[in-house]
Parts: structure tokens; C-alpha cells; sequence
């Protein structure tokens, strides 16, 4: 026992890690390194398992290939204008749900519905909204024809349109977990903290900011970093809402460029693939860092 | 400053929906706050003291009655402005900030020419946290201190932009024994020194009865006595209270008062001077130091056991006549029980020994004397037994 203890620790205690080790290992670990592999072998064939040498030509392609630029873009539009603006709205929701009393509950339910719909499902309904077809301009065409505007065609239109639908699907597709997260914390917060400010007349303003905001801030950085790493990964709600030649519509993302690399039209380049996985994997690695870093500076 | 409640009631609408009638809190509170002294609210838990607390900070608003502070009604006043500070049970400190930061807060609250420059702010908190003896942590966090240091933390921010008020709740109950002495005597000194008129909430008679200059005991949201705690001690208004005061609590007895006398069982314990009375039916109330051991005393209990604290001897007995299972008697150390007797015959001081009406529980005031030694008007406790019910 006490060698076992020595040598590995706990004997026991691997014994028990082991199922998780396990399966972790198989589908994680061993993905991950494998992915980092193919990413350095030049023209690798999944066919006839062969390829033609090793060096970084994968990642030289990747980063010249003009595709592979417009989805960093779309995805770097996209973190940087919905992990903000969700976090934001999410917040305010919150805090005002929590300053009302009647109807709490209900109105809880309904922020929460996005989280529990369908993705395809929530993509139908923003068809509907925003999609020009034969019988329609669609809702909000509609409204800006009432107020005088010109048609814009959101899904096939330009540029902006389009970004802009994205953003406002993913914000409203993200959002009810973190107002369901932000609810949560208001609602640990002790009632004291805010009876000792009152009767010290401290102002709503200097409440929020200084006694609630510190409060939940553990909570409202977790939401930053998970909010990040899945902007990153955005894929699904793009398909949801411009079919699946992205590239053709100029809104493709990293995650849609490592697809279409390996099983899309243009598919059959797993080492172009690999390279462009793993930058996204350095590129969220690093965002990830640099956020663990603010919100221990900010929590210190 | 002088605090009058009055005639203060809260009425809750009853959780339960069921029932239509509210629920009563606090029921028409009377009492003024002498300006300057320390005052202990004390009940035990849902008896409505925090509420009444509340009432007095201005958190909660009550259903009638008024409150003043000096001449001013401050009953619909917010609590920014009535000039008080609260202590929190739990101190409600900020825990991301530091304690000078705490103590600051309230003063970084003022806008205006109320305002105070930054140098004036810190020698503030620098003046009030050497009045608490805390200037030593002042850039620790609240996570990084003990409980007592924190509890003077909390203290400081409240004094910190002089309170005409300071209020308390339950400011000892986070504390480990040793401490809520220790801290007691604290609260007591920083009152003395400061002159602050302060209100405190306890359900610990100790605490009440050792620091405050006056208690209030309430039940029910109705108060029950006010006074000063030796006085309530010695003179309680009815069975509650006699109940709630004192460790070891009061011994409860089913008496009967007959012929001149006060029987426990068929044993005339002590003499009932004044009119000839009727026969009725008495809950006798025996505080411990009241039992004298006597061989030959009136009151005959079975021996239980004897437990020595060191300071002086609990005397442990049954009787059949007693409310609770046990009689607890305390006896100074000069005294030796005889443990093989499986009785113990008692004397009682008749200063300590109360008589409550059966139904209404309320103190029915009967000057009694030794049994068979009544001597009219030479008994030494008088004073405070002989005030018959009425006057």
C-alpha cells in the first residue's frame, strides 16, 4: 500500500479515474494529437493512408487560402459583436426580472424557451422573419417597407445583412442560458448586502456597480469565457441560416472551413483540415488565456 | 437621542392562503428609548423583536402607529434619512472590498456639499476603526478575518457617519462562546464611550441582562416588561418571563394558596400575609437560588443527583407537583447533600418565589413569608413583595 502510494498515489484513486481516463484518452486526447499530426503531414490521403513528406505547407495553404481569411473574419465579426451584446442584454433582463415581483416566473419561462427549441427550428422561424421568397420580402421587410425603407435581402443580400442576421441569431439563440446563469446569481446575492446599502443611502447606480456587478462578476466571467470558445466554434446556427455553401455566401467559419475541407464540396484535404483545427484550437486557447487573466486581475 | 415607539403594529398577510386574518408581527408597541443608553430587545425567535427593528431602521414601515426620534416623526421617513446605523447578524460586509473600503462606503455615499474630501473621509475611518480596535486590518478583506473582527468591522461602518442610532441584530449570534463575552463587554465599552443611543435584538437573556441599561421582553410580538434587567429579574411580570430570564430557568410548580398559605402538594411552603384569601389554584415560580437546603424545610422532593459546577452545587430533584421533570436547585458549595437520602427537603427564600394566576399567567402580587414565622411587617424583602396586585 505504501509503495502503491509511492510510486502513483493513490492506488485507488487511478483505479476509480480510470473509465473516465478511458474514454477521455480514446476520444479526446488521442483526436487531439492525431489532429496535430496530420496537421504537419503534406497531402495525406485517407484512402491510401499515404502522404508525400511532413512540414508546414498545410498551414502555409490554410492561411493564404482566401476562404479560410473570410471565415476568420465572419467568426472574429462574430465573438466580438455577440459574446458583448448577449452578456449585456442577458444582464439587464436579469436584473430587471429580479427587481419584479408579479409575473417573475412566467416571464423566466419565456426568456428560457430559445434554450429548449430546436436549432433548425429557431433557423425556420428567422426564415420567416428575414427571408425573401416568392410570396414574401418577409416580417421585417415588411415592417421596413411600413416605415418607408426599401427591401433588403437578408439572406442572400449583402454582406452586412447577412452578418447581421447571424449576430442577432446567435445573440437571441445564446441568450437564455445566460440570463437563466445571471438570474441564478442575482438571486444568491444576500438580501442584507442590499438592506446595509439602503439604509447607508447608498444610490441605485452605486448599488449595481459596486456591491451587485463584484457579486456575480465569478459568474458573469464564466459566461465571457464559455460565451467565447462557443462563438468560436459557431457552425450549426450558420447552416440554420445559409444553407450549406458558405463559402458561396461569404459566411463561412472556422469550424464550417475544417468541415467543407474534409467532407464538403470542396472535401478530401484532411491535412488542410487539421491545420486549420488546430489554429482555431491556438487561436481560443489564447482568447481563453487572456480572459482567466483579466477576470483574476479584476477579481484581486 | 430619545426614541418613542408607539402604539406600533405590523400586520403580515398570512402566508397560508386559507386563512384570511394577517398575521400580527408586532402588536402596539409602546416604549421610549432613553436618549443614550443601551437597549436590549430580547423575546425569543418570531417574537417580532427584528421586525420591530426594522421598524426602528426604517427598512420596514409599520401598519399603525408612529415613531419618533427627539421631536421628529420619522414613521414614513427612508432610512437614508433618519441617521442610523445597523449591524447586520451576519455583518453584511462587502466581501470584495477591502475594510477600509467598508468603512468608507457610507461615506462615499454623500453627494453634494454633504461630502467630505478624501483626507477627511480616511481620518473618519481611521478615528472610528481605533474605536473598535481594528486599525491594525484595515486592507485585509472580510473573508480574511475572524468572526469577532469582523463583527467590529461591521460596527465601525455603521458608527462611521455618526448614526444618532445604532441598531443591532442579534450581534453576537455568530460568535463561538468565549468570543460573544468577550465582544459583549466590547459593545458595552464602544456605547459607554461613543454615548450613541443603541438598540440591540437578542434572544440570549445573558447578553441582554449583562450589557443593556434596559430590556424590553416580548412575546408574540406584544412587549411583555420593560425594565431594568435586575428588576424584571426580581420582579417579572407574569409566568413568560419569569420563564425566559435566569439560567438555570425558574422551577414551575402547581401550587394552591389556602388558609394564609401557599401549599406545593399537601406541604405549606410558605405563609400568604394579607387578607383572608379564598382558595385557589397558583403556578408557583421557584427561581434555583431560592431553594435552601433544611432538614427539616417544608418543600419534600425525591433526590435526583447532585452536580458540582465548582462555583456552587445543582441540586437535582423531581416532584410530583412540578411542571418540569426536573427541579433544579442551586446550593453554595458550604452546603453537603446527603446522596444516599432519596429525599431532599428544602426551605424557600421568599423573595425568590413567584405565584402566576392559573389562567392568565400574570404575576399575582402576595407578600409572603417563612412558614410559621410571620412576622407583619418585618419582613427584609418588602419592598418588592408586599406591592399587592393593583397599586
Amino acid at each position: 500500500m505504501n509503495m502503491a502510494k509511492g510510486r502513483f498515489g493513490n492506488l485507488k484513486g487511478w483505479l476509480y479515474l480510470l473509465p473516465a481516463v478511458l474514454f477521455l484518452g480514446a476520444f479526446l486526447v488521442y483526436p487531439l494529437i492525431d489532429v496535430f499530426i496530420y496537421s504537419f503531414e503534406e497531402g495525406y490521403n485517407f484512402t491510401s493512408q499515404t502522404y508525400y513528406g511532413v512540414g508546414i505547407y498545410n498551414y502555409s495553404y490554410v492561411l493564404h487560402d482566401p476562404y479560410f481569411l473570410q471565415a476568420v473574419k465572419n467568426t472574429f465579426i462574430l465573438v466580438i459583436i455577440t459574446v458583448p451584446v448577449s452578456t449585456g442584454l442577458a444582464l439587464s433582463i436579469s436584473v430587471a426580472l429580479h427587481s419584479i415581483k408579479r409575473f417573475r416566473n412566467l416571464l423566466q419561462t419565456i426568456y428560457f424557451l430559445p434554450y429548449v427549441t430546436n436549432t433548425l427550428a429557431v433557423g425556420l422561424v428567422f426564415m420567416i422573419l428575414f427571408k425573401k421568397t416568392a410570396y414574401s420580402d418577409g416580417m421585417i421587410n415588411l415592417l421596413i417597407n411600413f416605415f418607408g425603407g426599401t427591401s433588403v435581402d437578408f439572406i442572400d443580400g449583402p454582406y452586412w445583412a447577412k452578418m447581421l442576421v447571424l449576430c442577432i441569431y446567435t445573440i437571441w439563440v445564446v441568450m437564455p442560458f445566460k440570463i437563466l446563469i445571471l438570474t441564478g446569481a442575482l438571486a444568491s446575492v444576500n438580501e442584507d448586502y442590499y438592506k446595509a446599502a439602503r439604509v447607508d443611502g447608498t444610490s441605485k447606480f452605486r448599488i449595481f456597480w459596486k456591491i451587485t456587478l463584484p457579486m456575480i462578476s465569478p459568474m458573469i466571467f464564466y459566461l465571457v469565457i464559455t460565451g467565447f470558445i462557443g462563438a468560436f466554434k459557431a457552425y450549426s446556427d450558420v447552416v440554420a441560416l445559409f444553407g450549406t455553401d458558405l463559402n458561396a455566401a461569404e459566411m463561412n467559419t472556422i469550424v464550417g472551413y475544417v468541415y467543407d475541407m474534409l467532407y464538403g464540396d470542396s472535401g478530401g484535404y484532411p491535412s488542410y483540415a487539421s491545420a486549420a483545427a488546430i489554429l482555431l484550437f491556438v487561436i481560443i486557447l489564447t482568447i481563453t488565456c487572456i480572459n482567466l487573466l483579466v477576470s483574476r486581475k479584476a477579481q484581486q | 437621542m430619545e426614541i418613542v415607539l408607539k402604539d406600533l403594529t405590523v400586520k403580515f398577510p398570512s402566508r397560508d392562503r386559507k386563512k384570511k386574518e394577517d398575521v400580527v408581527a408586532v402588536d402596539h408597541f409602546t416604549f421610549t428609548v432613553p436618549d443614550g443608553k443601551l437597549i436590549a430587545l430580547l423575546g425569543p425567535s418570531g417574537c417580532g423583536k427584528s421586525t420591530t427593528l426594522n421598524l426602528i431602521s426604517g427598512l420596514l414601515v409599520p401598519t399603525e402607529g408612529k415613531i419618533f426620534f427627539g421631536k421628529e416623526d420619522v414613521t414614513h421617513l427612508v432610512p437614508e434619512h433618519r441617521g442610523i446605523g445597523l449591524v447586520f447578524q451576519n455583518y453584511a460586509l462587502y466581501p470584495h472590498l477591502t475594510v477600509r473600503q467598508n468603512i468608507l462606503f457610507p461615506l462615499e455615499n454623500r453627494k453634494g456639499k454633504d461630502r467630505l474630501s478624501k483626507a477627511e473621509m480616511n481620518a473618519k475611518a481611521e478615528e472610528v476603526a481605533r474605536l473598535v480596535q481594528i486599525d491594525q486590518l484595515m486592507d485585509r478583506r472580510p473573508g480574511e478575518l475572524s468572526g469577532g473582527q469582523q463583527q467590529r468591522v461591521a460596527i465601525a461602518r455603521a458608527l462611521v457617519k455618526e448614526p444618532k442610532v445604532l441598531l443591532l441584530d442579534e450581534p453576537l449570534s455568530n460568535l463561538d462562546a468565549r468570543l460573544r463575552l468577550q465582544t459583549r463587554e466590547e459593545i458595552r465599552r464602544i456605547q459607554r464611550e461613543t454615548g450613541i443611543t443603541t438598540i440591540f435584538v437578542t434572544h440570549d437573556q445573558d447578553e441582554a441582562m449583562s450589557i443593556s441599561d434596559m430590556i424590553v421582553v416580548m412575546k408574540d410580538g406584544v412587549v411583555q416588561q420593560t425594565g431594568k434587567p435586575q428588576e424584571v429579574y426580581d420582579s417579572p411580570a407574569n409566568l413568560f418571563v419569569a420563564k425566559f430570564l435566569g439560567t438555570p430557568p425558574i422551577n414551575v410548580f402547581e401550587g394552591q394558596l389556602r388558609d394564609g398559605g401557599l401549599y406545593i402538594g399537601e406541604e405549606r411552603v410558605l405563609d400568604v400575609r394579607g387578607e383572608t384569601l379564598q382558595s385557589r389554584s397558583v403556578w408557583v415560580g421557584i427561581r434555583p437560588e431560592g431553594f435552601q437546603l433544611c432538614p427539616d424545610g417544608p418543600l419534600t422532593c425525591a433526590l435526583n443527583g447532585v452536580e458540582v459546577m465548582g462555583r456552587d452545587i445543582s441540586v437535582l430533584s423531581r416532584s410530583a407537583a412540578s411542571v418540569n421533570p426536573t427541579v433544579r436547585s442551586i446550593i453554595s458549595t458550604e452546603n453537603r447533600v446527603d446522596t444516599s437520602s432519596p429525599t431532599v427537603r428544602f426551605a424557600l427564600r421568599p423573595d425568590k418565589v413567584f405565584l402566576f394566576d392559573r389562567e392568565s399567567e400574570d404575576r399575582l402580587k402576595f407578600a409572603l413569608a417563612d412558614a410559621g414565622k410571620m412576622v407583619s411587617g418585618e419582613q427584609p424583602d418588602d419592598s418588592q413583595q408586599t406591592s399587592l396586585a393593583g397599586d
